[in-house]
């Protein structure tokens, strides 16, 4: 389970979210919806950590997964960045085969057995819908793969450490309308075996694909509940607003 | 009489275009004025023979050599200490004062005139340090001018790495370093390497840091050790243009000399051409 | 244990970016070190002194009156401020004429006495001894005092005489002078060739033609200075000196027609950066308003890249400031205040190239170089420092 409790985040004096608690549970998607700039890109990007990069940032409140605070001295960034995976907006991979590119994660942690390395490739290009399309040419290039592709190669990538969790952020919102089907419908597939927080513009696809959404404006979480409820009866008028196309 | 809005701009192309074509003339005219009075002397033998008669004939063997060993010397040194220092400013420092402070102290070192590095370098080297004139003190001389350049081509060839592969490998659980021996260092390489192979070019043409560093006028033998001295082809050059035992005779050397030197320039651009198109090629 | 690696590689590539600084730090020190010493110094070469009688009322005498006294410029004491008598100079090797080894004892013992006879017995003498031959303890005889090399002297002084003895002459306005005037010439020269050049190749060339002349332009920065200076020497300086009807062709002229091209590179590349970097927006405004391309250029692009440009004027004038061997091969080496710029002149980079190699270590003409070194080094950092700031203000623009 991953939890947010009482949540601040600053960038030097900006304060980007205000008191936020949230509950999200295990194998399930939840789309974390609203207005640019209200977020719920920082709320993503504080379970594995990837703020940490950013100058000026501070948080307070603590945010666990199963129980463990993640920002606890003792928690290794890179154990937890292992645990937590996390596709990109834009597809980036690496400038590197399709092969190494699925590597990459084993690699840098420590396996470098080749048999091991090809089995854990094959099994991610698997789900993530890609080996039939990419099992002739894995030393070619990443770069020569359409977009969509590229996206389910990074999906591919985040998969081969064995994550527990996944992290979207708006992975479909470069792609066309096809690909963007194809990643749905994986994220549907994935979301047997992993727990998965998407980010998302569209609110149509937040309507497909999650079973919860949290609608976020001004860095407040104004409303979390079920999808369906959310989207057709939600508690808060600006939710109402939002979703109908009245503010953002 | 009233010049219309085309003729005017007709005119102006006109000029810009004869003042392009007299710089690519001028350019021409140095190239081919050393290339036609070389090339009669050009030959092995003058690549791989000795000075003889006062330097007024023979080859110019050892001349080549001092200025692969300080070429070879100045890059050991320039090289490794430029890339990790731009690596440092890319990739660690935040944007402060400590940044600006290195960024400041770059450009300085670069404005800084060659001649001003050889009086630094006999200070320094050559006297306090007491390496005597010698390979050693030459080669640290020149690799303090070609550090800036170093340093200055690798920012911008890790700048070109997109950020999103830096965030991609960290959110694989890569460390810092990891990232960058594994994704920055291989995607920049090809650019800093141009780098490299310019500042090539520059330290075998420059002749002022090593003037009172390790160059001397004439050695009858290959140095042993880094602590000699060497002849060195610009130096060479200048010695026999101006103050050689017969300069009127010298004159073949002299021009044979200047080829050589124009080559190393002209291969080097070559070869950093030639890889910075594969590169870009390949990027497609 | 991969914290400890991390942080171990992170201090290690921190201390290498402190090197560019270091290096800077102890180039001002080293440099200054051994430059600001000339200050300390007497005029008169180490380790001799000026010698006079002392019924001689004149007890001081300037570097430039000992030089124009040993010059025979100045005959007579009176013009110092003394009595109405001829000067009458003698010179230490002089004594061997007047003596045998013999007659001067052992291992010269007897040498002070001697000299200190000679000077006794004549009031309108001056004589330039080494140090250790002066007579001890014997009446009648005074050293004179002589100044310390000033800063004014140094800056001021239109001589550049750095061995001439007994006193030697560092005024360095000549090479000032002729520094200023062989870049500014140069670049005064280079300036519409270099900005027509990026012009054209921003503006106007085709892909073609800029495939053609970007690798010319990197070549020609790419040609090593002595080139330039051999180039210069066998082929531009007899057309100078034909064209012009001149005895010599190593002028300042020949100088600055070699600076010029040398400095073209450096203003072509930053000025088209400059240029390529006006805003497609901003062209397009103009055209559509009914401009055409060449009002386009000069009315809405060339504004807009003149910081860029201007920077990259003063960065050319920084590198033919700094410029050495090439300058030095062609300018004639005359360390002379400039009159022309058909004349020979020397510049500072110059002087530093050709004079050190000759000068004693801890000297003064040494000091002097190192001086002059300084100089070089505090105009350059003023030149690329102006040319940053020229070019930052486009950025405040923006």
């Amino acid at each position: 389970m991953i939890e947010a409790k009482n949540v601040n985040f600053y960038y030097h004096t900006f304060h980007a979210l205000k008191d936020i608690n949230m509950q999200i549970e295990d194998n399930s998607v939840t789309a974390l919806i609203g207005p640019s700039g209200c977020g719920k890109s920082t709320f993503l990007r504080l379970f594995n950590r990837m703020n940490d990069e950013i100058d000026g940032a501070k948080l307070t409140g603590e945010c666990l997964i199963n129980n463990e605070n993640i920002y606890h001295k003792s928690v290794q960034v890179d154990l937890l960045r292992k645990n937590v995976g996390m596709v990109f907006q834009k597809p980036n991979p690496f400038p590197k085969s399709i092969l190494e590119n699925v590597a990459y994660g084993l690699r840098v942690n420590g396996i470098n057995n080749k048999q091991l390395i090809e089995e854990k490739v094959k099994e991610s290009l698997t789900a993530a819908a890609l080996w039939n399309e990419v099992k002739d040419k894995l030393h070619k290039s990443a770069f020569e793969l359409s977009g969509g592709q590229q996206q389910r190669l990074c999906i591919a990538r985040a998969l081969a450490v064995s994550p527990s969790i996944l992290l979207m952020d708006e992975p479909a919102s470069a792609l066309d309308p096809i690909s963007t089907a194809k990643i749905e419908e994986l994220i549907f597939e994935l979301k047997q075996r992993y727990t998965i927080i998407i980010v998302t513009h569209n609110m149509q696809q937040a309507a497909r694909v999650s079973d919860k959404t949290g609608f976020f404006m001004y860095g407040e979480l104004v409303e979390h509940s079920e999808t369906k409820k959310m989207f057709l009866a939600p508690d808060k008028t600006e939710t109402q607003n939002y979703i109908t196309g009245r503010f953002g | 009489m009233i010049i219309s809005k085309k003729t005017k701009e007709q005119i102006a192309f006109a000029i810009f275009r004869i003042l392009g074509i007299i710089t690519l003339g001028v350019l021409i005219w140095i190239l081919g004025f050393i290339c036609f009075n070389g090339i009669s002397v050009m030959s092995w033998d003058f690549i791989f023979s000795y000075p003889e008669e006062g330097m007024t004939s023979g080859g110019i063997f050892p001349a080549i050599v001092g200025t692969l060993y300080l070429v070879l010397g100045s890059i050991i040194i320039a090289f490794p200490l430029g890339v990790m220092s731009a690596i440092y400013t890319v990739e660690y420092a935040k944007n402060n004062w400590v940044t600006k402070l290195i960024r400041i102290m770059t450009n300085n070192l670069a404005s800084i005139p060659s001649i001003v590095f050889g009086l630094f370098g006999m200070t320094l080297f050559v006297n306090t340090l007491a390496f005597g004139d010698s390979i050693i003190a030459g080669s640290l001389t020149l690799s303090l001018l070609i550090l800036p350049v170093v340093i200055r081509t690798t920012e911008e060839a890790l700048k070109a790495v997109p950020n999103t592969y830096r965030t991609g490998s960290m959110a694989l659980g890569a460390n810092k370093i990891q990232t960058i021996k594994r994704i920055i260092l291989p995607t920049a390489f090809p650019n800093i390497i141009t780098g490299l192979v310019l500042s090539i070019g520059r330290v075998s043409g420059e002749t002022a840091p090593i003037l009172f560093t390790v160059v001397a006028y004439f050695l009858p033998k290959l140095p042993s050790s880094i602590f000699d001295q060497v002849m060195a082809l610009p130096y060479h050059l200048y010695v026999l243009a101006t103050s050689g035992t017969d300069i009127e005779k010298s004159r073949p050397v002299a021009y044979g000399t200047a080829l050589v030197l124009i080559i190393i320039v002209l291969l080097m651009n070559t070869v950093a051409g030639v890889i910075k198109n594969q590169f870009q090629k390949n990027k497609k | 244990m991969n914290k400890v690696l991390e942080k171990f590689v992170e201090s290690l590539l921190k201390m290498s970016s402190a090197v560019t600084g270091i290096t800077v730090l102890l180039i001002i020190i080293f440099l200054f070190k051994e430059g600001l010493g000339l200050f300390k110094s007497s005029t008169v070469e180490k380790g001799y002194t000026l010698v006079v009688n002392t019924q001689n009322p004149v007890n001081r005498l300037t570097s430039v009156e000992i030089k124009e006294i040993f010059d025979s410029e100045i005959e007579n004491w009176k013009d110092v401020g003394g009595s109405n008598d001829d000067i009458r100079i003698f010179r230490f090797d002089e004594i061997f004429t007047m003596y045998s080894d013999e007659e001067l004892g052992d291992g010269y013992s007897l040498l002070p006495q001697k000299l200190g006879e000679i000077i006794q017995s004549d009031s309108t003498i001056i004589a330039f001894l080494p140090l250790k031959y002066v007579p001890k303890n014997m009446s009648g005889i005074k050293e004179l005092k002589t100044d310390i090399i000033s800063i004014s002297d140094f800056f001021l002084g239109t001589t550049w005489l750095p061995t001439a003895t007994p006193s030697a002459l560092f005024g360095i306005l000549p090479l000032i002078v002729g520094t200023l005037l062989v870049s500014f010439i140069a670049i005064i020269i280079a300036i519409p060739f270099g900005v027509g050049v990026a012009i054209y190749l921003s503006e106007i060339a085709s892909e073609k033609v800029r495939k053609v002349m970007k690798p010319a332009i990197e070549l020609l920065a790419g040609i090593p200075s002595v080139v330039y200076g051999f180039f210069g020497l066998v082929v531009v300086a007899p057309i100078v000196q034909k064209v012009g009807g001149l005895t010599l062709g190593e002028t300042a002229f020949t100088g600055s027609l070699i600076l010029a091209i040398m400095a073209l590179p450096t203003i072509i590349t930053i000025s088209e950066d400059a240029l390529r970097n006006t805003p497609k927006a901003m062209r397009d405004a103009s055209y559509a308003l009914g401009a055409n391309r060449w009002q386009t250029i000069y009315k809405v692009v060339i504004p807009y890249a003149s910081s860029g440009i201007s920077a990259a004027i003063i960065l050319g004038i920084g590198r033919a400031i700094g410029e050495t061997m090439a300058v030095l091969m062609v300018t004639g080496n005359a360390a002379v205040m400039p009159h022309s710029l058909f004349e020979s002149v020397r510049t500072i980079p110059a002087t530093i190239a050709a004079e050190l190699g000759e000068a004693p270590g801890g000297g003064t003409h040494y000091q002097s170089l190192f001086l002059l070194g300084c100089v070089l080094f505090l105009i350059t950092l003023i030149i690329s420092i102006i040319s940053e700031k020229i070019s930052g203000r486009k950025i405040i623009k923006e």
